[in-house]
């Protein structure tokens, strides 16, 4: 009895030993992991990184570098405090080959560490913040947005260039908005600019009336902002309503009018943003991005779609080159670090520290749209400070 | 820091008094005449917002959505009353605490299977849309002086209620002694479910007048919810007297503060909160 025991559960143990090995073996497809936020406020930007990624794997047959696309999914929520155990779920439970997300930067850093930790790829297609391709910087870590001193570094330029000699800085005390300051100062102080003062106020608060009253008294040439979704239309309509709308410019990030112009009444009519896409390119892939977009989705794309779609294109570029072999790690970084992305943001490369060296533009709000005014900085690269990569 | 700009910042500061006011004031009804602590009172803020969004579109005007959007708000308190709060009366606060969270979940996700997650904007009425100069070179907007008189014109509303009606007179006595109201004939039910709908009302109308200028946007109510607890607590629980002053003190403090102390001005308006529960522990104003 004792001895059949035994061998049974020998059987048992080997029969699930083997099955256990079966996936690993025979790696018929790449497992690509969805971190993302599927609920809460940035559920639409979820689903737009999502899109544009089956998009450009669709485009491909539903392949890349031979080997067919399966996915997974996980609600991250927008939690940082839930993110280090969602990616862990993916890493360890679905055991993905590569990992892609997502839009809020503290889960996405919280994603990093878990990336770097189990040498899991890990495709960053929307957070900004500066430490994923700064102090975080890693071989399996790349980014297909930007970084959040990229917009700034390249209004504080734009600014500098059209002569505007005092600004004043305004966000909300995070780390986002802190990174997209220091980059406009950069910038613009560079030029010869001067930044007078920087306000800012906790997050989430939209307060602002007493703020605009101090800019209306130290009377700046203009205001850098950064402001995303709910506070960025009531900061608009504030500033139209002070009547400082004639009186001082608004600058700022392009996430300001991204999304938000049709909240905002006609108080975002004629501000200038820069970012890495506009609603009006005139390049051919975009023409055909947005085309197919709108016809697979029946939605129009935007930044967030957009870079889901180049986060496909950079893993598509790294397995092309090691024909689909996951296990050629090297061959499939050193790819996608040489590769050279053809967006529908325009052509872009990729730095050192794995982030988008690539153009920003001036936009200028029209209508419902943020047209092009032109190239702000050509092919700009984040400094990556306190990466050791690079 | 010129006299101009300083005078300027004390309209800032007593005009978001005042908004902050006509949120806490249904909250402090409600917190002190029933003793329900209602977590759920940011919704109906924000559920005021986008039934100003809703309203406004469908009709095409912000002012026939008000008395629109006021007779609804008065329905659902009516009837959340009923359906929900009539049987928390005698409960603890932590099962009243657990229940009106979960109508915060309820609310969020019905907002968002409803309206969506994305921001909206609310127009204002043209005849309210320019801005007054003020000397200076600045400009104050008209709305926010006009949301300021109607905000006082609320607070008299409710204070002539309390004090001089007798209704009032019901309302403050069964703060008192629900039993012995009771015994007197009155109809202690109707009249609880009554002042929970005018509280849910006031919070509708603070969500639906401040849509305009705050646009409309998912977890709204959350950040209002603790500033009125904040206010209420610090006014004495009940008072409406103590909830206008506590209003427009908090009002003052966040809007120096942020002037003053940038850094610090989250910590604030809370650093006020413990300093004058040191000294009053009761809040400014006893209830009643």
């Amino acid at each position: 009895m004792n001895f059949a025991t035994t061998l049974a559960r020998t059987l048992i143990a080997t029969a699930v030993a083997g099955l256990c090995a079966l996936p690993a073996t025979a790696q018929e497809k790449i497992k690509v992991g969805f971190m993302l936020p599927y609920t809460g406020t940035y559920a639409a930007l979820g689903v737009a990184i999502e899109n544009g990624f089956r998009q450009y794997v669709d485009e491909q047959g539903g392949k890349l570098g031979g080997k067919a696309v399966e996915y997974v999914k996980v609600d991250d929520e927008s939690d940082p405090s839930k993110a280090a155990d969602n990616a862990n779920k993916l890493v360890k439970r679905d055991n993905v080959d590569v990992m892609v997300g997502t839009v809020h930067s503290g889960v996405a850093m919280a994603m990093a560490k878990v990336a770097k930790d189990n040498n899991t790829l890990l495709l960053v297609a929307n957070a900004g913040a500066d430490a994923i391709t700064g102090p975080l910087c890693a071989p399996n870590v790349f980014r297909s947005s930007f970084s959040n001193w990229q917009p700034g570094y390249a209004m504080g330029k734009v600014a500098a260039d059209r002569k505007i000699k005092t600004a004043v800085t305004l966000t909300w005390k995070y780390a986002a908005g802190d990174e997209s300051v220091r980059g406009f100062k950069e910038g613009f102080e560079a030029g010869g600019g001067k930044v007078l003062k920087e306000l800012n106020l906790p997050f989430p608060n939209v307060e602002f009336q007493a703020l605009l009253t101090e800019i209306a008294s130290i009377k700046p040439d203009a205001v850098y902002v950064f402001f995303a979704g709910g506070g960025a239309p009531k900061l608009m309509k504030d500033w139209a309503a002070a009547g400082l709308k004639d009186k001082i410019q608004l600058i700022g990030a392009g996430f300001l009018t991204d999304g938000t112009i049709e909240a905002a009444g006609g108080a975002a009519e004629g501000l200038l943003t820069t970012l890495h896409y506009a609603d009006d390119l005139t390049n051919a892939k975009d023409r055909a991005f947005r085309l197919q977009y709108a016809k697979t989705y029946k939605l129009q794309p935007d930044v967030y779609a957009v870079q889901g779609y180049d986060a496909a294109q950079m893993l598509g570029a790294g397995l092309v080159a090691v024909k689909g072999d996951l296990k050629n790690r090297d061959g499939l970084v050193k790819a996608i670090e040489s590769a050279k992305i053809d967006s529908p943001r325009g052509p872009f490369t990729l730095s050192k520290a794995h982030n988008p060296v690539q153009d920003l533009y001036l936009r200028k709000v029209v209508g419902k749209l943020n047209k092009n005014e032109g190239v702000a900085v050509k092919g700009l690269a984040d400094p990556a400070r306190g990466c050791k990569a690079s | 820091m010129d006299l101009t700009t300083f005078l300027i910042q004390c309209l800032n500061s007593v005009q978001y008094g005042l908004l902050l006011f006509l949120v806490a004031s249904g909250l402090t009804l409600i917190f002190g005449i029933m003793g329900v602590i209602n977590l759920a009172h940011g919704s109906f803020y924000m559920v005021g917002a986008y039934l100003a969004f809703a309203l406004a579109s469908l009709t095409g005007s912000l002012l026939i959505a008000l008395p629109l959007g006021l007779v609804l708000a008065v329905a659902l308190g009516y009837l959340l009353e009923w359906v929900f709060f009539s049987y928390l009366y005698e409960r603890d606060h932590l099962q009243q605490v657990l229940m009106t969270f979960g109508l915060i979940l309820v609310a969020e996700e019905l907002r968002s299977l409803l309206a969506g997650d994305d921001v909206h904007g609310v127009p204002m009425p043209d005849f309210l849309s320019g801005a007054v100069a003020i000397g200076n070179g600045m400009t104050y907007p008209v709305y926010r002086l006009a949301l300021s008189l109607v905000c006082l014109g609320v607070a008299a509303g409710i204070w002539w209620v309390i004090r001089r009606t007798k209704l009032g007179m019901m309302v403050r006595a069964g703060a008192t002694n629900r039993e012995m109201v009771q015994s007197l004939g009155i109809n202690i039910t109707l009249l609880y479910r009554v002042v929970f709908a005018a509280g849910v009302a006031l919070a509708v109308l603070a969500g639906m007048l401040a849509a305009p200028v705050s646009s409309v946007y998912p977890k709204m109510g959350d950040g209002v919810l603790i500033l009125c607890f904040v206010i209420v607590v610090i006014g004495g629980i009940g008072s409406i007297q103590g909830a206008m002053l506590a209003a427009l003190l908090i009002g003052f403090v966040d809007t120096f503060g942020k002037v003053f102390w940038q850094e610090g001005a989250g910590a604030m308006v809370y650093l006020a909160m413990a300093v004058i529960l040191l000294w009053k522990p009761e809040g400014l104003f006893k209830a009643g």
